[in-house]
Formats: structure tokens, sequence, C-alpha cells
């Protein structure tokens, strides 16, 4: 069901987009009024989001240590996964966010009851396919810089050589299309497939997949069957980029279902779960050093509290305190 | 026949059964099964009104109605927005959780029950559910199909089963790839239920206690008299040594602070001799204080502002007694509230001075502004600088494994110092498997309250993957002693070793360093600290003893 209702979502705007690419108005539309407000909705919804979760204090120091804390000099400390300190805080988040560090100690646990026996199995394959979609929707942002800009900066001259290193295929295939692609399949799959995910996966699990995949599928149609005129493609992407929209005349329809995608996209970033993104940078248990007690931590919104002060303990057990041999503040 | 709050209730056969696979059912439509066994019983209103705290009454978790207050629905929504506002991680694990199932099978309970919603995600979306509908634009619109629902007094009840089936062990924070540590959101959901007057008794009865006595136990302060003196009579017995008690005492250097389940009950009663012997052989001028008689604090169980309400007796005392710095003893939510809480929500403990080993003069620069350090930090430096006489022959019948409990591994990192001591004194050590040691140990099954009978089921279901770690050490290894350096696996791991792993007794750390202790003056050593006669000890007539 919420697969399904997901998939007639990003067919019916795929759709849309498409018929739209037929006429010159739904070209102006879809081309032109559309991406920007996209554009607007996508950065404001973040930096809205970004700064909710900014906004919130962070009372106390929280962190999920992984390994040796840092205490007597002989003992070796886990720097990195036990950090007590800005730079091993700094290792730990770089490794989380660029090679997602915590996905690499996934497990699989599998209980036979026959023998009485828990075995755990590595799983890397979530890990893998997070990777693999990741690396090459940045590799994929950076090879459609050539598009919005001129001259094309070396930069993406560069990934783009790299990419498309197997030279198969005219136009050249590139690596990461299928590899994007492939990964989308797999978490896909996995999602329906493995009953565990599928019993929690909402449509905000299914739409971003599906959508993601149908703006990998329009892009690889329009580049290899398709064969859409990229000069004029890029005329239309230079002239967004640049505040100074043009049309040109004859770009293939499909082009503008691919956008209309991608619009979509961008205006569904910040409201769902894609707002992982920024999010994982601002994780108290992994963006915090364990120094607690060396540094203190300070709780901005304090408040004092009730407590049960020793002066009123004594006064309820000093008879018996005196008698049992204890000393007492009053006499 | 056994009932359902006694071990032989249970078969093991059956409990292995787990089926992981979800019902089919989804889970806004799959109602809670309140089975005797499986919950824990309410908190008694006598208690929430020792603490003074909202809603106090008498209910039953089988009851249909649980009288909740009047405007009930207001009040949860509005301590959610409350608590949105002011801990970044609520509001950020509410939002970024992807759902990719990184952390569902890492939760022991989910590993030896199957309950989906044992699944750290699924538990915290049980919450996230209704912060969707109320916060959020998608939940708003799309409702039920983007897992939005309305807060029912259903959702209440099963927040209620699911939040105290959950040991805030923070297990699956260590695999999600966001830090998402479903103990915060546990916590955050058992103070919303705390603003109804919604508690467990296992938990706030011992926070009352706390409160009031000093210690979850209710001993008043001659009572610790009588229990510590009677301690020191065994500890006579077994060595022939007379150690001295100090209690509440003025001017010493060090305040030490145990927590209480080591004063009554066996085995943890045994580490606590250790303590008493520990600190007469190396003439510590320390005392323990009647007042804060407990580091324990089960405060973090009920909520942030009780954790500081209970643990404001630590510093107070030090201060009063005019100590120098703080010891802790071996235990596990002890330390999660010493290390990451104290500092912040009781200190700054300017009065105090930096903790340094009057023994070795080692000064302890990790704990520098918190003033409070670990036994075994301490035991670790003694042991290196050669300050205690060892003989770990005496411990050579015990083949032991360490259980890293969750708090000091995953909310500390404290993995190495107790390794050392033990292997010091212990000839025969073997570690459980990778999966199931250090930061990704498993949790006892019955921390953060859910220790108690009544709850027996999931306490044997959630101690399955401890167990059968320990089993697999016995098989392969003879391994027949557990170490722990925590109350509350002290006495619940018993109950799992006894059902899981037959014949692997549990022990604490300190009590296996003093029986390795060779002390001034002692007698000959033919007694352990249990008072059992030490295995392999010539009981010979010249007084001497010895190892064959
Ligand atoms: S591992 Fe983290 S992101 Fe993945 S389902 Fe669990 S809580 Fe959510
Ligand atoms: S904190 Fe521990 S008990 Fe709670 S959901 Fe996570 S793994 Fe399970």
């Amino acid at each position: 069901m919420k697969i399904l209702v997901s998939l007639a979502a990003v067919g019916l705007l795929f759709l849309v987009g498409l018929l739209g690419g037929l006429g010159r108005a739904g070209e102006v539309v879809f081309g032109v009024l559309i991406p920007y407000p996209a554009l607007v909705v996508f950065l404001g919804g973040l930096i809205y989001r970004v700064l909710s979760w900014a906004k919130a204090p962070v009372p106390f120091r929280i962190t999920t240590t992984c390994g040796q804390e840092k205490s007597l000099p002989w003992i070796k400390q886990a720097k990195i996964d036990n950090p007590s300190g800005l730079p091993g805080v700094v290792i730990r988040m770089a490794l989380e966010v660029l090679v997602f560090r915590s996905l690499l100690r996934n497990t699989k646990a599998k209980l036979y009851p026959a023998e009485n026996r828990l075995a755990y199995g590595t799983s890397l394959g979530l890990w893998a396919a997070a990777m693999a979609f990741h690396w090459s929707m940045l590799v994929i942002l950076i090879r459609h810089l050539r598009l919005a800009l001129s001259p094309v900066p070396a930069v993406v001259t560069f990934v783009e050589k790299a990419d498309g290193l197997l030279e198969t295929g005219v136009p050249v295939f590139f690596v990461t299309t299928i590899l994007f692609l492939a990964a989308l399949v797999f978490l896909l799959g996995r999602r329906l497939l493995d009953p565990q995910v599928r019993y929690i996966s909402l449509v905000d699990d299914y739409f971003p997949l599906l959508l993601l995949l149908g703006i990998g599928l329009s892009g690889f149609w329009l580049r290899h069957f398709a064969k859409a005129d990229v000069v004029g493609i890029k005329e239309l992407v230079v002239g967004l980029a640049s505040f100074h929209p043009v049309l040109p005349a004859a770009i293939h329809p499909l082009f503008f279902g691919h956008l209309f995608l991608v619009s979509m996209l961008l205006i569904y970033f910040p409201f769902g779960k894609l707002v992982h993104m920024p999010g994982v940078f601002l994780s108290p248990t992994r963006n915090l050093a364990n120094n607690n007690r060396r540094v203190r931590h300070v709780n901005p919104w304090d408040y004092p509290v009730k407590t049960h002060p020793y002066p009123e303990y004594e006064d309820e057990w000093r008879e018996k305190m005196k008698a049992a041999g204890l000393p007492v503040e009053k006499a | 026949m056994a009932k359902p709050d006694e071990v032989g209730y249970y078969r093991q056969e059956e409990l292995l059964k787990a089926d992981h696979q979800p019902p089919k059912t989804g889970w806004m439509e799959t109602p809670v099964d309140f089975r005797p066994g499986s919950y824990i019983y309410p908190g008694k209103a006598k208690n929430l009104k020792i603490l003074g705290l909202p809603n106090p009454h008498e209910w039953a978790v089988t009851d249909a109605d649980w009288k909740l207050p009047e405007d009930w629905q207001r009040i949860v929504l509005e301590g959610m927005a409350e608590r949105l506002k002011k801990y970044r991680s609520f509001k950020l694990f509410m939002d970024t959780c992807v759902r990719c199932g990184a952390c569902a099978d890492k939760c022991h309970f989910f590993i030896g029950g199957g309950d989906p919603k044992n699944m750290p995600v699924l538990r915290a979306e049980l919450l996230r559910s209704i912060y969707r509908k109320d916060f959020t634009t998608l939940g708003k619109v799309l409702g039920k199909l983007n897992g939005a629902r309305e807060l029912t007094a259903d959702v209440i009840k099963e927040w209620f089963y699911y939040f105290y089936q959950c040991t805030e062990c923070r297990r699956c924070s260590v695999f999600c790839p966001f830090g998402i540590d479903t103990a915060e959101v546990t916590m955050i959901g058992r103070e919303l239920l705390g603003l109804l007057g919604l508690y467990i008794n296992w938990a706030i009865e011992p926070v009352a206690n706390c409160y009031r006595f000093g210690n979850h136990l209710a001993i008043p302060p001659h009572g610790m008299v009588d229990t510590l003196e009677f301690m020191v009579d065994d500890i006579e017995e077994a060595t022939g040594i007379r150690v001295e008690v100090p209690l509440n005492k003025k001017g010493a250097e060090i305040l030490f602070v145990p927590p209480s389940g080591d004063y009554v009950a066996a085995p943890g009663i045994y580490t606590c001799m250790g303590y008493l012997l520990m600190f007469h052989e190396l003439g510590l001028d320390y005392t323990f204080s009647t007042y804060a008689s407990e580091g324990g604090n089960f405060g973090l169980f009920t909520s942030h502002e009780m954790i500081k309400r209970l643990n404001a007796k630590i510093y107070a005392e030090a201060k009063r007694l005019g100590v120098k710095w703080i010891l802790g003893g071996e235990c596990g939510h002890m330390w999660r509230v010493l290390h990451q809480y104290m500092n912040t929500v009781n200190g700054p403990a300017d009065f105090l001075e930096v903790p340094k080993s009057p023994i070795t003069g080692t000064v302890f620069e990790n704990a520098r502004s918190a003033k409070v350090i670990h036994i075994m930090e301490f035991f670790a430096d003694l042991i290196r600088h050669g300050k205690l006489k060892l003989d770990p022959s005496r411990n050579d019948h015990i083949r032991v494994t360490f259980h890293d409990s969750c708090n000091p591994a995953r909310a500390m990192g404290i993995l190495e110092e107790p390794r050392y001591v033990i292997k010091s004194v212990c000839n025969n050590f073997f570690e459980m498997p990778e999966n199931t040691i250090r930061e990704q140990t498993f949790c006892c099954g019955g921390g953060a309250g859910l220790g108690t009978d009544e709850n027996m089921e999931m306490r044997l279901r959630g101690g399955l993957p401890r167990g059968n770690a320990v089993r697999y050490v016995q098989q392969r290894h003879g391994v027949n002693q557990l170490a722990a350096m925590c109350a509350i696996d002290r006495a619940t791991l018993v109950t799992v070793c006894d059902y899981w792993a037959p014949g692997v007794k549990v022990t604490g750390i300190t009590e296996l360093v003093a029986n390795a202790t060779i002390f001034k003056g002692e007698k000959k050593r033919t007694l352990n600290l249990r008072l059992e006669p030490i295995p392999g000890v010539h009981q010979d007539e010249d007084g001497k003893g010895g190892q064959p």
C-alpha cells in the first residue's frame, strides 16, 4: 500500500512533467517557473530544519563511547571511537559522514534454537549500498555542474573522465550512473524483502527512493536513448543559474519530466527523512568528546530542584545515629 | 506449578523459539499483549507522594482505565513540545531516523523475544508517530501512511509497556549511522508517562527510598552500621584481619560511594567486603557516608530532574565532610550518572581537589573537573605501580570471564582497567565472543529498573544474548565465574546465568582482588570471602597453608 501510493505519486509527477514539456507554455512552467521556487523551498526548508535543531540546546554530554576512554597514561585510548577532544571528534565525525563507520559495524544476529546458539554474521550489504548510493550521487551532482557552468571547471572534467573510465558506449556510460541505480534497486529491494525493514517502512521511505530512481532512470534515458540535445539543455540551465532564464527551442520533453522530478525532490527534501543529511552532523552521541569528568559541561536551562538536604536527614535520624555511635552535626 | 514470576515457569525450548517474523497486522493495529511475566507493576501512590510527583493514584496494568488526569492529552503534548525545545537529542532523534533497520537486531529484547516493537527503531516510532501527527507537516498531511497517529489511551499503554521493556543500554546507538540513541527516547518517553503519574514501582520505590534514606534499599543510618559491622566479622573469619569501618568521618581524604546493592545481597556483599579489606590494607584515609550511601541512581530511569534530585547528596556530602575527592564503587548506571551527568547537574565541585592516589601519587587528570574516579581506575594504577601484594594462584580454581556493563562501556568507555585488574588477580581469564563485549556488550536484561521478578519472562528473554555468550565460554573454556562491575548485574545475571549457563557464578571484581591479595597480618587463608574453602589450599596442621 505504502509503496503503491509512492509509486503512483512518482509516476504521476513524472507524467505531469513530461506532458508539460510538450508545449511551449508547459516548458516555461516546468523549465523556469517551478525550478526557482523549488530551490527556494529546498534551501529555506533546510535552513529552517537545521536551525530548529541548532536552537535546541544540548543539556548533557551524552557521547556514545565505542572504545577505551582516556584515563591513565599507560592505557591505550581509542582516540577516534572514544574521543577526548576536538581532533578525535573531527575524525570520528569525518569517518561517520564519509564512510558511514557505524554501519560498517553492522552484524546480523541469528538464533539457532535447536543448538541453543546465537550467532552473529557480518552484514555489509546495507553499508555497501549506502556508500555506493551516496558517493555516486555526489559524483553525479558534480558531473551535472557541466550543465550549469561555463566554462566547465577542471574538476568537473576530471571527475567525468574518471567516471567514464570504462569507455563503453556512445555517449560513454558512467560508472556512477550504474552504481547509483543498482544501489537504489538494492535499497528498495531490501526494504521490500527484509520482513523487519518492510514492517517499519513508510511512504517517507518509499517515495524518496522511487523519486530518486525516477530521476536516475529518466536521466539515463535522456543521455543514452533519447540522446537529448545537450547544447539546448545547457543553455537553459546556465540561464537558470545566472538568473537570466532563456528557453531554447526543441528540448526533449523527457528532460522536463526529469527536471520536474528533481524539482519535486528539492521541495520534498526538507520535509521528510532526507534531512538526515544535515542531521548527522548534529548528533550529540557522536559529535561530543567524552571528557565529562575533565571538562564541565554546562546545561543552559539548568534549574534548582527539590532535594533532601543533610540537615533534614539528620533531623529525622539524629537519635538513632547517636545511639549507633555516628557523629552528628547538632548534638 | 511455577508462576510467571518464577524462572521455572519458562521452558528454554519455548523461549528459544522466539519468532522474528513480524505479525500480519501492521504495528499500529497490533495491540499490546499484557501477559504476566512481561510487565512491571505500577508505582504506588505513596512513593509518588514522597517525591511530590503529579497524579499519584493506585491502578493496575491490567485495568481498562488507568485513571489518567482529566486533560492528559494536553499534558503529554505540552510535555513533548517542551522537551523538543530543551533536548537537541530528542528533536534530532525524532527527525533523522531513516528506518534503515541497522539497529533492529541489536536489542537484546528483540533478539530474545522477537516482538517487533522491541526493535529500537520501532520503540522510538511509538513516540515518533505522535510527534509526526502533532509536530510535522508530512505527518499531518499523510497521516497513517507516513506513520502518524492520534494520541489515545492505548498509545499510553503501549508506551508504558515498551518504554519499560528498554533497559536504556544504548547498544542500538553504537550501530545507528546517525547515533540515534533509543535510550534517550525511552528516557523522554518515561518522563512523559511520569507527567501522568505512571511509573513502575520497581523504579519509583527505590527512588523514593533514595530520596529519604540516601540509598535505594531504605537502609537507615544505624542500619548501615549494623550491615557493615556484620561484614567485618565475616572478613575476620576469612582473613583474621579486623578492619575498621569509617562512617561519616569528617576530614577524611576520600569519600567512598558504592551502590547500595553491595550492602545487603550476595554476591555484592563479597565485593563490599573486598572494598573494606583493600582500603584497610592500603591504609586509606576514607569514609563511607550514611547520607550519601548510594551512588546508584534510579532517578536515571525516571526523569532527568530526578537524576539531579537524588545525586545532589554526593557533592553535598563531600563538602560537608570536607573530603578532597570521591571514589566510586563497582556500579553500572551509577557510573553513567557520575561520569555523564553529575558534573553538569550538581557541579561545579570546585571545593574538591583533583583526585590523587595517596599511595602512588598518580593524579587522575581525566577526572580533573568532576573529582570522582572509578575504583577500577584506582586499582589499575595501584597494581601497575606494584602496590598490591597479589597471589593470583589463589583464584586458580576460578575460570573467569568479564561482562562489560552497558553504562561503563557505552557511556564512559572503561574497558581496559577492569580487564587489567582481573588479569592481574586471576590466571584464567577468557573473553566472550567479540560481538558481545566492550562497546558491543549485551545488557543483563534487567537494567533501567526492569530487574524484578514480575518481569521474569522479559528478563530471561533479554538475558538470552548475554547468557548464550556465557554458555559459549563455559563450554569452550570451562568458565565458571562471570565478573561484572555493576550492582544490577550482580543481582540479575545470577538469574540469567543460572538459567542460560547453569554452573557459572557471578562475582564483583573487587571480590576477586581481595581474594588474591596477600594482606599484612593475615592468617592462613583457607576460606574465600564467601567463607567457602578455597579449593587446592592445603588444610594442613602446621597452620601455614599454601598452594599444592
Ligand atoms: S539504525 Fe538509526 S536510522 Fe537506522 S532505523 Fe535504527 S534508529 Fe533509525
Ligand atoms: S537502549 Fe538497549 S534496550 Fe533500549 S532499545 Fe536500545 S538496545 Fe534495546
